[in-house]
């Protein structure tokens, strides 16, 4: 459902992707891992089309995102990195708009709206703008916004960042209960979040790919059996001792 | 969902945070308050002994110079710093229904807050018997002009995060503009350049356009003329706008 063909991707002479391919299938939840700065953030911008690649494809649901970018961004929910919101609008005001642009009128719209209240627990602050919410709710708004058109396919860059244990159990909660449909690609910096949410996970560094596999199949690959240490292994590109991949799977040579 | 239906989501958005911010009426006063002054004490709207508002309309190109930057300068650098320019142009939405969309609402409330400034219109009906063919031309000329400088103010805002930067760009670009048409100027300006080469320079000068809507003459040329600037600026815009994508 999401395609990524050999992206690459510069801002100004430095090299943020380079050669960045995947695929993530309806009912695979893809969990998007790597340091600060790696191109996760990059890569989500340029599936939403917000950013142009400098080359390679992207196709979500069949279009190509930049040929047919607003039928591609409309099979697309999307929450942005650290939910940046129309800060003076309240939550109701604001979901109604993006209900508009999605095309959603009458009845239709105000199931969608009902929806999205319940799914993201947003009663409480349905009248409230949104430059007084808490973090939670400015998240859950962010997702609210997302879901409203009940897309085919889920990107949300960082989801659970910044909320508290109780919020994140429920974020990752609708993940995986929407994952069973949708394609979703999320990333995070939480390794258990893989582990409990995720079918399936790239690890990426300095703009390249250095694992793709299921969170099982990476924590077999270190003696202590843990997450953290596999994600040490591969993103530390000083390492002494270079990743060997032990099957296609892997493609975990590290940038120079 | 149509083109314009889209379209018109985005201005409605826009007009919303125009009406719920205290801008809004921070401006609608100030721009009836100068304008009023202009008009009746520097104007010399009495002195004048006719029942004509070309003392209101004569200062219209000054004043909006500095008060329609202030009303599009939010447009694309409040987008852009608060990152929800991200949010804007991941939706279904394309670049020319973002930018005609806001640009349409700022559009509607400049013609609003010109429209409110009618007590004028009744002040010299009531004073005498005006020719009101030519106040209604007076009217197109403004809207067309701030129509026009809202389009400058458009792409200065859509270069920059910061809203001071794109304010005084915006006015900058405004008044050089309009001075090469104002007759100071032209008359510097014939020291050096012949006749034929200033009319050519004063032309492209708003205040040059303006000035026959204001004798009451609604000619196609100066439309055109306001139109297709107006249309220039904002496909800057969209290359600008664009640009930040590619980055």
């Amino acid at each position: 459902m999401i395609k990524v063909d050999n992206l690459f991707k510069t801002f100004g002479n430095k090299q943020v992707l380079s050669d960045v391919s995947f695929e993530v299938a309806p009912g695979e939840v893809l969990g998007f891992l790597g340091p600060n700065g790696a191109g996760k953030s990059t890569t989500m911008r340029i599936i939403t089309g917000f950013l142009e690649p400098s080359a390679g494809h992207v196709e979500v649901c069949g279009f190509d995102v930049a040929t047919h970018a607003i039928e591609a961004k409309k099979t697309i929910g999307y929450l942005p990195e650290s939910a940046a919101l129309y800060e003076e609008m309240r939550v109701g005001d604001f979901l109604k708009f993006i209900a508009e642009i999605r095309g959603m009128s009458g009845p239709a719209q105000r199931q969608a709206l009902e929806r999205v209240c319940e799914q993201c627990h947003l009663e409480s602050v349905w009248h409230q703008a949104i430059e007084t919410l808490s973090k939670g709710f400015r998240q859950r708004t962010g997702l609210a916004q997302a879901l409203i058109h009940d897309p085919q396919v889920l990107v949300l860059d960082e989801p659970t960042d910044g909320l508290d244990p109780n919020q994140k159990f429920e974020i990752r909660e609708l993940i995986t209960e929407m994952g069973r449909s949708k394609a979703i690609v999320f990333s995070t910096h939480v390794l258990e979040e893989v582990e409990a949410v995720c079918s399936r996970a790239i690890v990426i560094n300095a703009g390249v790919i250095v694992a793709n596999g299921t969170p099982q199949e990476f924590k077999a690959r270190v003696p202590s059996g843990r997450m953290d240490d596999f994600f040490r292994l591969v993103t530390l590109t000083d390492t002494a001792h270079p990743t060997q991949a032990p099957s296609s799977h892997f493609n975990s040579e590290t940038h120079a | 969902m149509s083109y314009l239906s889209t379209t018109l989501a985005i201005t409605k958005r826009e007009l919303k945070v125009y009406l719920g911010s205290p801008l809004a009426f921070v401006f609608l006063i100030a721009f009836l308050i100068l304008s009023g002054i202009f008009t009746f004490t520097l104007g010399g709207f009495f002195n004048m002994n006719e029942a004509s508002l070309s003392s209101f309309f004569n200062w219209m190109p000054w004043l909006l110079i500095f008060l329609v930057p202030a009303v599009g300068m939010r447009l694309w650098s409040e987008e852009r710093r608060l990152g929800t320019i991200e949010l804007l142009l991941t939706l279904p939405v394309t670049v020319w229904q973002a930018i005609i969309g806001k640009f349409l609402a700022s559009w509607i409330f400049l013609m609003v807050a010109i429209v409110l400034s009618f007590p004028m219109i009744l002040t010299v009906n009531w004073l005498g018997s005006p020719d009101n063919g030519v106040i209604f031309s007076g009217y197109v000329g403004c809207f067309l002009l701030a129509g026009t400088y809202l389009a400058v103010s458009c792409m200065a805002s859509s270069m920059t995060r910061n809203q001071v930067i794109a304010f005084i760009f915006s006015v900058m670009l405004c008044l050089v503009t309009t001075l090469l048409g104002f007759a100071p100027i032209t008359n510097l300006l014939s020291r050096w350049l012949t006749p034929e080469s200033i009319e050519k320079v004063a032309n492209f000068s708003y205040l040059s356009h303006f000035d026959s809507f204001q004798r009451g003459v609604l000619d196609t040329r100066d439309i055109v003329y306001f139109v297709s600037t107006a249309a220039f600026y904002l496909f800057i815009t969209s290359l600008v706008v664009r640009q930040v994508r590619a980055r």
